[in-house]
């Protein structure tokens, strides 16, 4: 996608405004941040004070601090240092563009949110007119060809300070953005964001943090790692969002196991879903619930691997018939397994079978988890912190989560992963060579199967109820739209589309009845613009751009550096 | 350097033929692709196989490989009846490239050859898991036999490049390094100069002979007769599905209805050039 420009001639004329206006915009926008912006202190948290700023203020200032280093990078003292490499004018542009989007955003919550425009005080218009004169001025200073930063080389300990730097940011972007009650500062918060990401983007800097973090994937990994260990400790005990965080993790690790199916192996599975419930339904049938049907009570690590085998049984008793069909045959093959499964659990409560799952009535009363003597349901004290029971699950989840990650990341690197890859490319080839084409395939299965079985073990008691209506095909669904919008093949972008899957409805309760409408949107507008997931993986990127000669290059420089 | 530790024997050596074809007939519909061919290649030979476009060279490599189940016949490597799956046919001991390149496109050189290893390599899912010092070892095994194989065929210092960015001549050398990389006893070689200029069709030939002189068998479909007859120690020709000829390339170079298969004896052209080109004739496995 690329922001469309002003005409050539109309820039250079007036080349030498930009900077000016732009360093003049810098000011007012920060200038009304010390003013009030809404009359109604109510609004937006309280945006009503003079003096000083407050609340969602800040995050102007820190927009226009920006815009700023980059103005001074144009021109200035950070010139000759940064301005070989940061592409200072982009960047502008993009900040520009989304500072004024912030700012209108600003102005329409408070219009809306009130009693119209009367409301937004004089401080509010300054900061509004500042971004309108940013966002002009980055339009006018002219583009520059400038080195690749991607192959800049700074220190060690430069970048991996600058890993550090950006999971405390995303931590804190975190905590601070769940902090956020109302709607309306929850998207402004994301607005912020973004413009920080695009900003990042076109000045490159994503692109050298993309080579930072191939060259680092070990800082990385423990980084974010700690960053997710560290985020309950933000929290103060509120389950409010410890419950969002598990259930985005559950949902995460299952898609992730999802994406070795559809993501490494190349195969369609809208049944998904189906795997979870194996385990979670394991779990509660041998749980010590009153409901439960199967009067034996192993302990919880037994009964984990047993939800795995469960689901890894049943994805290769559904993966050895259906996956001599490919593509499109498979995914309504897998479809129809799914509903199956859902009809399956719905039926075999005594009247047509034997009493396994109380039918529709599901399995509910499920006792917290107890493992050892560490009850799941128990508050515990850290630091002066308190963890509640929806932390005890996150913490168990985070150890399920690094193990799908290591099998995830393992599988993709080795034998069998190229295998994989071989087939995604082109099966037949793949056969005459060797490959095990279907053993291969079922091996995804089962695997996928396995990891969305460990999850549902857990999913079954932080839920404390399970039922058949919590696996119905639109959670297959969800599941596969997670790794379209993230990146088929990356564990990234997979983590980032189920957060966004889990967060959005759950913080923008105003969507709530548009949700679908708006995830097929989303998902159709990926498919046209960007079909390769928000997060990339190399060779998906390749696939989805046969044509693309110049991205072919690009890929394979940045290959032959890795390899040296 | 080597490609097989197998010590190399002569040419022609006697006894047992390596590969042995023995009325492989294909038959698709109607149409008879390959009608009761025999063919039998003995250790270190080189054998070409020509014929006019549509004559079945292609569908009888398939039949050899396992991607066709042939109607009527048998498939013997090594002695041993061969059963008619891709795979069982590569771990026997013999490897193809295909007519037109079909390279993993978005897999580098030294990527694409490791897939060529995946036979003969075993570590499955738990041990890749474990990461395990076995496990580590053979991916390093894995690795060093492919750099080497690479090396061999001349494209050593292009192990990192993409696959669909390398030059075409690459790309068939490359498809070389990738079927050699399963251990092969006997190569099948799918017009490996097809589309090549002259520099490059002597320097596949001299590949050709390299891999034939470090032990293996060769056998090589080619339209390039000055290739085939340069290179081959035999040749068959086949005409319309059938044996035409089978002799030294001297003996099928002299033979007068080759030619005529070839250029047509002007009467019956036209008719011929409706037949020479059957619907299947020369397509790829893509059944």
């Amino acid at each position: 996608m690329s922001i469309p420009t002003l005409p050539d001639a109309f820039v250079e004329k007036h080349a030498a405004k930009g900077w000016p206006v732009g360093l003049a915009g810098v000011a007012l926008v920060i200038i009304g941040t010390f003013m009030s912006w809404s009359f109604d202190p109510n609004i937006l948290g309280d945006l009503s004070v003079y003096g000083y700023p407050g609340g969602l203020q800040i995050l102007a200032i820190i927009l226009s601090l920006l815009a700023l280093v980059l103005l001074l990078t144009v021109k200035g003292p950070l010139a000759s240092r940064l301005g070989q490499w940061l592409d200072a004018a982009l960047g502008l542009r993009a900040l520009g563009l989304w500072l004024l989007i912030y700012m209108v955003g600003v102005i329409l919550a408070i219009a809306t949110d009130s009693s119209g425009l009367v409301n937004v005080d004089p401080g509010g218009w300054i900061s509004f007119v500042g971004a309108v004169l940013v966002f002009a001025g980055s339009q006018v200073i002219p583009l520059r060809e400038l080195r690749d930063l991607g192959r800049a080389r700074l220190p060690g300990w430069f970048e991996i300070a600058a890993v550090a730097v950006v999971m405390a940011g995303v931590l804190f972007g975190a905590a601070y953005a769940l902090a956020r009650e109302d709607a309306w500062s929850f998207v402004l918060v994301l607005v912020f964001a973004g413009g920080t990401v695009a900003a990042m983007f076109r000045t490159g800097t994503m692109g050298w943090f993309g080579h930072v973090a191939t060259r680092r994937r070990k800082v990385l990994t423990l980084a974010a790692f700690a960053v997710a260990f560290f985020f309950p400790f933000t929290q103060q005990g509120s389950d409010a969002n410890m419950s969002i965080a598990t259930s985005v993790l559950i949902f995460a690790a299952t898609a992730i196991g999802l994406n070795i199916v559809v993501g490494l192996a190349g195969l369609l599975d809208l049944g998904y879903i189906a795997f979870l419930g194996a385990g979670a339904y394991v779990a509660s049938s041998l749980s010590r619930s009153a409901f439960a049907t199967i009067d034996w009570h192993p302990p919880f690590l037994v009964i984990v691997l047993l939800g795995g085998c469960v689901s890894a049984t049943l994805g290769l008793i559904i993966g050895t018939p259906t996956l001599r069909v490919s593509g499109d045959y498979l995914a309504i093959v897998t479809l129809g397994f799914g509903e199956i499964f859902r009809f399956s659990m719905f039926n075999l409560d005594g009247n047509n079978g034997p009493n396994l799952t109380n039918g529709p009535n599901g399995i509910p009363g499920i006792p917290e988890l107890a493992v050892g003597g560490f009850n799941f349901g128990d508050e515990h004290v850290v630091a002066g912190i308190t963890l509640g029971r929806f932390s005890n699950y996150y913490f168990l989840l985070l150890l399920l989560m690094a193990f799908v990650i290591l099998v995830f990341t393992r599988l993709n690197n080795s034998r069998i992963g190229r295998g994989w890859v071989a087939i995604r490319e082109d099966e037949k080839a793949a056969e005459a060579m060797g490959v095990n084409v279907f053993g291969l395939k079922l091996l995804a299965f089962a695997v996928g199967a396995f990891l969305a079985g460990l999850a549902g073990t857990i999913k079954a008691h932080q839920d404390g109820a399970t039922s058949p209506d919590q696996y119905i095909f639109l959670e297959s669904a969800f599941l596969l739209a997670a790794i379209v919008l993230g990146g088929m093949g990356t564990i990234a972008g997979v983590l980032l589309g189920a957060t966004i899957l889990k967060l959005l409805p759950e913080k923008l309760r105003f969507f709530s009845e548009y949700r679908l409408l708006l995830f097929g949107l989303t998902l159709v507008l990926m498919m046209r613009f960007r079909p390769e997931g928000l997060v990339a993986n190399k060779r998906r990127l390749l696939e989805f751009h046969e044509e693309d000669e110049k991205l072919a290059t690009a890929v394979e420089s940045e290959l032959v550096e890795e390899a040296k | 350097m080597t490609v097989t530790d197998e010590v190399r024997s002569p040419a022609r050596a006697s006894g047992q033929p390596l590969l042995e074809a023995s009325g492989v007939t294909m038959q698709f519909g109607g149409l008879l692709a390959v009608n009761d061919v025999n063919l039998s290649v003995h250790e270190g030979e080189i054998l070409g196989l020509i014929g006019p476009n549509g004559a079945g060279k292609t569908t009888f490599f398939n039949c050899l490989t396992g991607l066709y189940k042939p109607t009527r016949g048998q498939v013997r490597f090594n002695g041993v009846p061969l059963a008619p799956k891709p795979r069982a046919v590569v771990e026997a001991g013999m490897a193809r490239t295909f007519q037109n390149i079909r390279l993993f496109a978005n897999m580098t050189a030294l990527e694409n050859v490791m897939v060529g290893r995946y036979c003969r390599t075993s570590s499955m899912a738990l041990t890749s898991i474990l990461h395990g010092p076995k496990y580590r070892k053979e991916e390093a095994a894995t690795r060093a036999r492919a750099q080497e194989l690479l090396d061999f065929v001349g494209l050593g210092r292009s192990s990192e490049h993409l696959a669909r960015n390398m030059p075409y001549g690459d790309q068939r050398r490359l498809e070389i390094a990738r079927a050699l990389a399963t251990d092969p006893k006997l190569i099948l070689l799918d017009e490996p100069t097809a589309g090549m200029n002259p520099l490059e069709t002597r320097q596949a030939s001299d590949l050709i002979f390299k891999i034939r002189d470090s032990g293996l068998s060769v056998v090589v479909i080619e339209h390039d007769m000055r290739f085939i007859f340069g290179l081959c120690d035999r040749v068959l020709c086949l005409v319309r599905g059938e044996t035409l000829v089978e002799g030294t390339p001297i003996e099928v170079q002299s033979d007068s209805r080759v030619i005529e298969a070839y250029i047509g004896t002007g009467e019956s052209d036209d008719e011929d050039a409706g037949q020479d080109t059957p619907a299947g004739g020369d397509e790829e496995g893509k059944s």
